[in-house]
């Protein structure tokens, strides 16, 4: 039986995720910065699906620890879904360095951390998927959010660079760039109802896109285009938008 | 914010509150008047929707499963396509499924919903083995049949009028494969269709498609489809949806002639008399288009469903039709049940008789034609199905339903009058 470790397994989109590889028949490795809350859950996916679920503790900003839990996990696995994440505030990261030391690290630093581990264990082996969620925000600053946005945007970097080194591997590197989202990380923002995706779409979304080995995965799929013509605003303009 | 229910009318002004902890809901009960808690927003009136509407979706997990009993244990916000996925491979089905997959548990409660299988089995409630509710007050109480009686009867078919559903515990039904032999017959008209019933009446399911355009003669002409669970087969079952209505049709692809021709389509796609369908595809064909809703265009639709009791039903449903026809206003979804007897529950819809029910695209003829269907429901002692409703009268209410002023009691006495309104309980006063 194939399994997964899923990391950030408390997101909203992980959580929408876990049900969809488990209903597909896979067993689970769930890491998350703290079991407790995630207790139910567990007992939701194991009722549901009648697969074995594991759960191990894992904080991303806790470096030296992921060399340890990395050999520690319980079983073989055939793929890492990452969905860590932290939008922070953009505000007070401009006046606090430590907001925007959480949000660098948490979204870039700490996956990496964990990535390099794993990746080098999946090319000696030859085999392996690895899917990481970044985020459209990292296609282009904005002023609202760019702190947040360039450490996404260093996390689809790096994601590209080690889908180059991988390919031959046979390992693939699927990039998950969601637009919104309807989660706990955007709950009481105000999105716009006919761009803003729920858990599940994406997670089935993510499923399919990973199934099939691809690259770079858009959801909605409109917001590639959208993104497109924002990258193609030429600065000169795009500095005095308010998007 | 506006907010839309599933038939995009009316539109009301509100705000939505998802909640996930029992924290958050204690939060918002001290925070907020007027709210009301939603499922899956598949009922089509005012029912769901207040000032504040409690998002239920992401209280969704199953508690516990005794896979020999066939009982299950789940908060209020699972959907039945969840559900269904994951006990139909155990063996096991839910004993009372809507035409929709796509409700929550809490939902299936509050509106007491009945299946294709109502004549034989009754409700859904009448497979809740107990219920944990959430008072005005933050307090949490246990109801059943045998426990806390009053508020279990109020709080089944109450339209999340006496407090939040938190969770509840269902004695599903032994299958033993995901197919439904189905069988159909095509009748000549209504007297034909209510024979086909008469005679089917140990069929496990059964329900009729009726053609509500046809005339005279041929007034109330339908396809009778009769189903019986396979007793060999696979246990397989994945919620599947495939077209997606992509934008609101305009107005005029709804005339009486794009109807007609559905009605047509369908009456003859129905060749064969017997055949092995998939579960999905028996209980529910509508599933298949994601946001079909939107096909009624922007201005919305109204569904209209009532039920007969069944001395009057063949002359009452007669005369409902025969409005209809007469109108050219009637859906492409005509849907004739024979239902079985009443339970105890104050607001519970379903009684021995027939219950009819059509989509309507709202304007002005509409509602005023439906005024009209309510007087012949009336005259026939019969009632409407609260969560299909977003336009009845006070008085339509007090006439079907002869426990309203107990319900009401019921709210007075234990203060949840105060704090969970919908729009649809400040009209009915309920
Ligand atoms: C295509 C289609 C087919 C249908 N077929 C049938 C059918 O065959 N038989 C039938 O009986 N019905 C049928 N229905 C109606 C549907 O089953 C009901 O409207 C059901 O209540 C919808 O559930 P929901 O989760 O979407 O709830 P919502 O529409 O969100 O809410 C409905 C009511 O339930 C209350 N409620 C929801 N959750 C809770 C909770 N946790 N605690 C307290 N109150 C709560 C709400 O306050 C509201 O009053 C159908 C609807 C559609 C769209
Ligand atoms: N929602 C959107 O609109 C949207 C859009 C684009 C991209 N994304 C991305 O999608 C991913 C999933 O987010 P989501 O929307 O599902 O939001 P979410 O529920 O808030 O998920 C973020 C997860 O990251 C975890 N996390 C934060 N700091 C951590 C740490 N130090 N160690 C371990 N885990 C930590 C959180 O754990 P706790 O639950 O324990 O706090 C949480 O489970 C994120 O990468 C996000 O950036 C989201």
């Amino acid at each position: 039986m194939s399994t997964v470790l899923i990391i950030g397994a408390n997101s909203d989109i992980a959580k929408a995720t876990a049900r969809v590889y488990a209903g597909f028949g896979y067993d689970l490795i769930l890491a998350a910065s703290s079991l407790e809350v995630l207790d139910p859950f567990v007992n939701d996916l194991k009722i549901r699906y009648d697969r074995n679920i594991d759960t191990i503790e894992l904080d991303i900003l806790n470096y030296q620890s992921h060399a340890e839990i990395c050999k520690n996990i319980p079983k073989h696995i055939d793929g890492v879904i990452v969905a860590v994440g932290y939008l922070g505030d953009q505000f007070k990261s401009q006046n606090d360095f430590d907001e925007t030391q959480k949000i660098t690290d948490t979204n870039y630093t700490g996956i990496v951390s964990v990535l390099n581990i794993i990746a080098n264990d999946f090319e000696k082996r030859k085999s392996g998927f690895i899917v990481a969620i970044s985020s459209v925000a990292g296609e282009r600053g904005r002023k609202k959010n760019y702190q947040y946005g360039a450490a996404k945007a260093a996390l689809t970097t790096y994601l590209s660079g080690l889908r180059n080194r991988l390919y031959d591997k046979g390992v693939s590197v699927l990039t998950v760039k969601p637009g919104f989202v309807l989660t706990k990380m955007t709950r009481g923002l105000d999105l716009p109802e006919k761009l803003t995706a729920q858990p599940k779409e994406v997670a089935l979304a993510i499923y399919s896109a990973q199934q099939k080995g691809k690259d770079t995965l858009y959801y909605y799929k409109k917001w590639r285009l959208i993104m497109w013509i924002i990258r193609m605003i030429p600065e000169k303009i795009f500095k005095r938008l308010d998007l | 914010m506006r907010l839309k229910s599933w038939g995009n009318y009316p539109h009301v002004e509100g705000e939505n509150y998802p909640v996930v902890s029992d924290d958050d809901l204690t939060d918002v009960l001290t925070q907020k008047t007027s709210l009301i808690v939603q499922g899956n927003n598949r009922s089509y009136g005012d029912s769901a929707f207040a000032q504040t509407v409690i998002d239920m979706k992401a209280r969704d997990h199953f508690l516990d499963f005794d896979t020999k009993k066939g009982i299950l244990e789940l908060q209020a916000g699972a959907l039945i396509s969840d559900v269904l996925e994951s006990i139909v491979p155990k063996g096991w089905i839910l004993p009372v499924l809507p035409g929709t997959q796509l409700i929550t548990i809490g939902g299936a409660i509050a509106s007491d919903i009945h299946g294709k299988n109502h004549h034989n089995v009754g409700t859904f409630c009448q497979f809740v083995k107990s219920l944990r509710l959430m008072l005005s007050n933050g307090e949490i109480i246990k109801c059943s049949n045998t426990e806390n009686v009053q508020a279990f009867r109020a709080t089944c078919a109450g339209m999340g009028l006496t407090g939040i559903i938190l969770d509840a515990t269902i004695q599903l039904a032994p299958i033993s494969s995901n197919r439904i032999k189905q069988t159909s017959h095509k009748t000549k008209n209504l007297k034909h269709t209510f024979e086909i019933f008469n005679e089917n009446n140990d069929s496990s399911y059964s329900v009729a498609w009726i053609d509500c355009l046809a005339k005279d003669q041929e007034l109330g002409k339908s396809v009778v489809m009769l189903g019986e669970h396979e007793t060999e087969g696979e246990l397989e079952y994945k919620y599947k949806s495939r077209h997606k209505m992509p934008f609101y049709l305009p107005s005029f692809v709804l005339n009486s002639w794009s109807i007609r021709l559905f009605n047509w389509l369908y009456y003859f796609k129905t060749k064969k008399k017997s055949q092995s369908v998939q579960l999905q595809s028996f209980f529910f064909p509508l599933d298949s288009i994601v946001d079909w809703n939107k096909m009624y265009g922007k201005s919305g639709f109204v569904q209209y469903q009532c039920v007969i009791p069944l001395e009057h039903s063949y002359e009452g449903i007669k005369a409902l039709l025969n409005k209809i026809s007469d109108s050219k206003q009637g859906s492409f979804l005509a849907v004739l049940k024979r239902m079985g007897c009443a339970n105890d529950n104050l607001l519970s819809f379903p009684m021995e008789g027939y219950s009819l029910a059509l989509d309507f695209k709202v304007n002005k003829k509409t509602l005023e034609l439906l005024d009209t269907l309510d007087e012949i429901v009336k005259q026939y002692n019969g009632r409407l199905y609260l969560c299909k409703d977003a336009r009845m009268s006070e008085d339509t209410l007090n006439h079907g339903y002869k426990n309203a002023e107990k319900f009401r009691k019921f709210r007075q006495d234990t203060e949840s009058n105060k704090t969970f309104n919908s729009y649809q309980s400040t009209r009915l006063k309920l």
